[in-house]
């Protein structure tokens, strides 16, 4: 039999553990700082080329659908755009504005960056290739998201603007309520898989990914969940707070240069969290594409390496949800909690009740 | 029409009548009132559609002239003029509680005249800031820059209004009203900002995101053209026709020439005619679907722009190649058009009659059926066929409220009469119905059009006219279907080779006068739909 | 920014060849290797990336509108993110007439756009005053009101004229220093003088 390439990163870092610790011989806690130093450094270095790629790719996607060619001039097939709009975003001046919340104007953009960059560290990049994975894994990842609200509520609020304050209202009210959706979705799968280890949820859907697993429920849970994540995300056609015809740029119009970029770049990144979410909790995270007793074909689907497989799944999901957004009209602040709240939450709620039984009565798929 | 003169002699005797293109009524000041009332509510006269005010400066006395048509009884025009010596404090009586939109078109006169209208509710300058010194379209107006000079100072605001209130004892009382209260919440929406389709500034008092009144403010791009008109000749005034609706380019200088034309008794050949309306119809098609598009995008549906553009651009190509142009074509001239017909033109407007019902299908598909669509748009910014009239909403929003205002239909003009096409009405009243409106006009231009590509006759596209074109003691009045609504042109000549006076009555500016009263109670998202729907376009309001 | 385009022959303008050849002079000679460097790197990023703000008054407008559209896209060049917020935006596009009433709200939005910035007066009503010129209430060109950058003349100008003139404003982002480095006017007074433009007289 031919040797799988199944690439347990896990072998890395535990080589570059004991490279530190047993070769080099350097103390225990030297050898944490080192490798979270090394850590933080890549995941940062990851959340920027991710973010910059996101940006070109929602821009391609965009022009495609809109009968046009998109980015084509800088670089090869336009890609160094989103670099040369980050060496411009970086000098453009910060404008200091008077009569403002100073300090709370200065927080707000970092407090939207770091909920992002946080929940990357949950994120399952690949076999083995996670920051951290303890019991709770889930359950951190939303509780961290959401303080990209206070940020964002914040922005509207300390800049003194009567535009950016209506904008942030109405990102309170709309993101506060779509948590619950995404919660009550996800926990729904939680359900299925037992456990809230990210890792647990990913070894769980070994077999068979949770959607076809949870067949009916699951689906149900994963279009809430979409629905969900696009107006956690701000992102058409929920994108009231930052609605360009009626607010100008809603809660950050007031912010220049770099601090801008850090909400740009923010809107960017988090699609491609709660698509990675998306990708863990319905369709196995980095977890090849199994099927029980198709021997071979699961075989043939491991050969390509799990990080692929997490990112590729990641971009299909962004592109449905970048899909919404240039299709849809926006809807309106009554609609959107309507929709929320007279629709989304009682489904929701119903179809956990049907999830459990299906669990209890032991009625899914393997 | 003699026998409203009859009864209208009957009535007030101190009226005088006057025949032209259009009865007008001569009145003294102290009766015009009473007359308006009797012409406003008289079954008999029901003239309830006012069209404009065109003010006036005889040199020796300064007046209004006030166009007013009946809609329920064959749409009949009538003008009546009532003037005031008094140069140094002119004042008239308002009619602004017969008529909704005249509390706007009385504030345009006031900032062009001085002419102050008791009653008037709101009597603030329309388009010029608040402390311009001096009224520009009198003939005695200092265009000294000094007086008036461009700064970059914020201008004053006030949030008072002012009104000069006539009491039981004929007395002209002058008072300061407040427009929003100091506790209010009034948010700027514009004059810079994506969706008010220019430079249009609502002052808008909110509760929430609940809108409670809306203040427009206009103005930001007014050009003076009128004044500006006076000083050219008839053939260069063509020109400003192009830059006000630039939608309706090919309309407004269609109306123009036949006005003009009328006047010099010039007759056009009727290869001309077929070419101007067939220029029209292209114009309206492409006009509907820039609409189109920018509506989506300002309700957050951006692509939808996109695809809209497609034909609008199919149709430049075709008017590019004839007039040489993409937007400001300058293509109607007095006595025809200026060129012949590109070779290309019949094939060419073939292709696009091809791909029209594909392109209304597909855009059916993408917008209409859409769920969220249709709870933005249904119910959103109802005017009920009263309320259109009476704001003189016309034109596509106007027949979307039930209300059949087509000119093209009601007072056909060139050959129009001969075409087969329908007045497309709706009675819902809402952002959808103006819509659809919309979309199924593209269709009956393209019936339009389908008629005549095959049917261009042969003959001169011009006829001869002299270069210094001079037109006989008098005054004319016309009015065409531009692509927002009824564009009405009045021309007053003294003889010479220009235009005395000429008054430009805009369809967008009752548009944006009826956003206060539909937007009520609405939310801050359904402005931008309002606004969107009702299509307006600033350059053409603010002239 | 010392290099101004306002010594250069208008016939330069014509040859993009020679203007290549001028910003290629002007980075490379008498600047620090590394400073130089990244200087063209940020330039590099600043030409290529240069935002509009949404901005249009009348006709011109509409013609922008066709510039974002898929016959023409400006998405080729990055230009798209068009931002309604100045503070974002790089250039304003001045397309249609400024009027009195106007002057100190398009001031205020200049003001309000974050440095580096630009200005492009687009059509004749920007940049004279147009067929307006005679009106009591129209600004006779906006360069009196802010520093206008590239004009583009047309009523309206073309969307390819428009591309033109953005290109033009790329091009002279791209001789403008960001760190610092050698005394720029003389350089470029010495490449001016070198390079005569044929029928032209260099004053």
């Amino acid at each position: 039999m031919i040797p799988l390439v199944i690439d347990d990163f896990s072998v890395v870092c535990d080589a570059v553990n004991n490279f530190l610790l047993y070769t080099c011989g350097l103390p225990k806690w030297l050898t944490v700082t080192i490798e979270c130093i090394g850590v933080g450094v890549g995941l940062l270095l990851a959340y920027a080329l991710l973010a910059l790629f996101y940006i070109l790719y929602e821009r391609k996607i965009c022009a495609y659908i809109q009968c046009r060619v998109g980015p084509v001039r800088v670089g090869p097939w336009g890609l160094f755009q989103s670099f040369a709009d980050m060496f411009k975003i970086l000098i453009k001046e910060l404008i200091h504005l008077d009569n403002i919340d100073r300090f709370l104007f200065a927080l707000a953009p970092y407090l939207v960056i770091i909920a992002s960059v946080i929940c990357f560290a949950v994120l399952p990049w690949g076999n083995g290739l996670q920051i951290i994975d303890f019991n709770i894994g889930i359950f951190f990842l939303i509780a961290c998201s959401s303080i990209g609200v206070l940020g964002i509520l914040l922005a509207g609020w300390s800049s003194a603007n009567k535009f950016t304050l209506i904008g942030a209202m109405r990102s309170g009210a709309q993101m506060v309520s779509y948590e619950l959706s995404v919660g009550l979705s996800i926990l729904t799968m939680v359900c299925l898989a037992g456990t809230m280890s990210v890792g647990g949820i990913v070894a769980e859907q070994e077999n068979l990914w949770f959607i076809f697993k949870g067949h009916v429920p699951a689906v149900i849970a994963f279009v809430i969940y979409m629905i969900a994540a696009t107006a956690e995300t701000n992102r058409g056609p929920f994108d009231l707070p930052e609605a360009e015809s009626e607010l100008t740029a809603g809660y950050h119009t007031e912010y220049s240069g770099i601090h801008f970029g850090f909400f740009y770049l923010a809107e960017y990144l988090n699609l491609f969290i709660v698509s990675g979410v998306a990708s863990l909790m319905f369709f196995g995270g980095w977890m090849p594409l199994h099927f029980p007793g198709w021997d071979t074909f699961n075989h043939i689907m491991d050969y390509c390496p799990s990080v692929i497989w997490f990112l590729l799944k990641c971009f299909v999901l962004s592109y449905v949800i970048i899909w919404f957004k240039w299709t849809f009209p926006r809807l309106r602040i009554d609609n959107l909690l309507a929709l929320e709240w007279k629709y989304l939450l009682p489904i929701n709620l119903a179809n956990l009740v049907l999830m459990v039984l299906i669990i209890v009565f032991g009625w899914h798929i393997v | 029409m003699a026998e409203i003169q009859e009864k209208i002699a009957k009535l007030f005797p101190q009226a005088t009548f006057e025949q032209g293109d259009v009865l007008r009524i001569c009145i003294p000041d102290a009766q015009w009132h009473d007359l308006a009332s009797a012409l406003r509510h008289d079954p008999d006269l029901n003239y309830d559609y006012m069209i404009t005010i065109a003010g006036m400066d005889w040199r020796t006395s300064l007046g209004c002239v006030y166009f007013l048509q009946s809609t329920t009884r064959g749409n009949d025009v009538i003008s009546v003029k009532v003037e005031t010596t008094d140069r140094e404090n002119p004042m008239l009586h308002s009619v602004a509680d017969l008529w909704a939109v005249a509390t706007l078109y009385e504030r345009e006169v006031y900032d062009f005249f001085g002419i102050i209208f008791i009653n008037n509710p709101d009597m603030r300058r329309l388009f010029l800031n608040i402390d311009w010194v001096g009224y520009p379209l009198r003939k005695d107006y200092d265009q000294d820059p000094a007086l008036n000079p461009i700064t970059t100072e914020s201008e004053r605001q006030s949030d008072f209004t002012q009104t000069w209130v006539e009491g039981p004892d004929g007395k002209v009382e002058k008072k300061e009203v407040r427009i929003f209260q100091p506790e209010e919440f009034v948010v700027n929406i514009g004059p810079q900002h994506p969706s008010t389709h220019g430079v249009l500034r609502f002052r808008t008092a909110v509760d929430g995101e609940i809108i409670k009144k809306i203040d427009v403010y206009m103005g930001y791009i007014h050009r003076g053209v009128e004044k500006l008109c006076e000083d050219l000749t008839y053939q260069q005034t063509l020109h400003y026709m192009d830059r006000l609706d630039y939608f309706s380019a090919h309309n407004y200088h269609h109306g123009l020439c036949r006005l003009i034309e009328r006047a010099a008794g010039i007759q056009i050949t009727r290869r001309a005619e077929v070419i101007r309306v067939m220029m029209d119809e292209l114009s309206r098609i492409a006009s509907h679907c820039l609409f189109m598009g920018t509506f989506c995008m300002d309700l957050g549906a951006t692509s939808m722009l996109f695809y809209t553009l497609r034909v609008r651009e199919m149709i430049l190509d075709i008017m590019e190649k004839t007039c040489g142009a993409r937007m400001t074509f300058n293509y109607d001239c007095i006595g025809g058009v200026m060129q012949d017909l590109a070779p290309d033109f019949q094939k060419d407007v073939k292709a696009l009659l091809a791909v029209i019902p594909a392109n209304i299908k597909e855009y059916n598909k993408v917008f209409v059926g859409n769920v969220i669509a249709k709870e933005r748009m249904v119910g959103v910014g109802y005017l009920s066929k009263e309320d259109a009239i009476d704001y003189a909403v016309t034109g596509p929003s106007g027949r979307a409220s039930g209300w059949s205002c087509d000119i093209r239909k009601i007072r056909p003009y060139s050959i129009y009469p001969e075409l087969d096409f329908e007045e497309v009405l709706m009675a819902e009243g809402d952002a959808m119905a103006r819509f659809k409106v919309r979309l199924r006009e593209i269709e009956e231009s393209a019936k339009i059009l389908a008629q005549l590509v095959d049917n261009i006759p042969e003959g001169e596209y011009c006829v001869k006219v002299p270069k210094m074109l001079k037109l006989p003691v008098g005054h004319w009045w016309e009015m065409v279907e531009g692509c927002r609504g009824v564009f009405g042109l009045y021309l007053e000549s003294d003889g010479t080779a220009k235009p005395y006076r000429l008054k430009i009555a805009p369809p967008c500016l009752p548009l944006a006068g009826v956003v206060d009263h539909i937007t009520e109670g609405m939310k801050i998202a359904d402005l931008i739909t309002i606004g969107g729907s009702l299509d307006y376009i600033i350059p053409d309001m603010d002239r | 920014m010392e290099v101004t385009t306002k010594s250069m022959p208008y016939d330069a303008w014509k040859d993009n060849e020679y203007i290549e050849n001028l910003v290629k002079e002007l980075q490379e000679s008498g600047t620090n290797v590394i400073v130089g460097s990244f200087d063209k790197l940020i330039n590099w990023g600043r030409s290529n990336s240069i935002w509009p703000l949404t901005f249009a008054t009348s006709c011109c407008g509409i013609e922008f509108v066709s510039l974002g559209a898929a016959r023409f896209d400006m998405a080729r060049f990055g230009w798209e993110v068009a931002r309604s917020s100045p503070r974002q935006a790089d250039f304003m596009m001045v397309a249609g007439t400024i009027v009195n009433r106007m002057v100190p709200v398009f001031r205020r939005l200049y003001d309000q756009l974050a440095e580096p910035k630009y200005v492009i007066a687009c059509g004749s009503c920007a940049i004279s005053g147009g067929p307006f010129n005679k009106s009591y209430h129209v600004a006779k060109g906006i360069e009196d009101i802010v520093p206008v950058d590239v004009f583009v003349p047309g009523c309206p100008p073309r969307p390819e004229a428009m591309i033109y003139g953005i290109m033009q404003l790329s091009r002279k982002i791209k001789v403008e220093r960001f760190f610092g480095g050698v005394n720029r006017q003389q350089k470029q007074e010495d490449f001016l003088k070198s390079h005569p433009v044929q029928d032209v007289d260099q004053g």
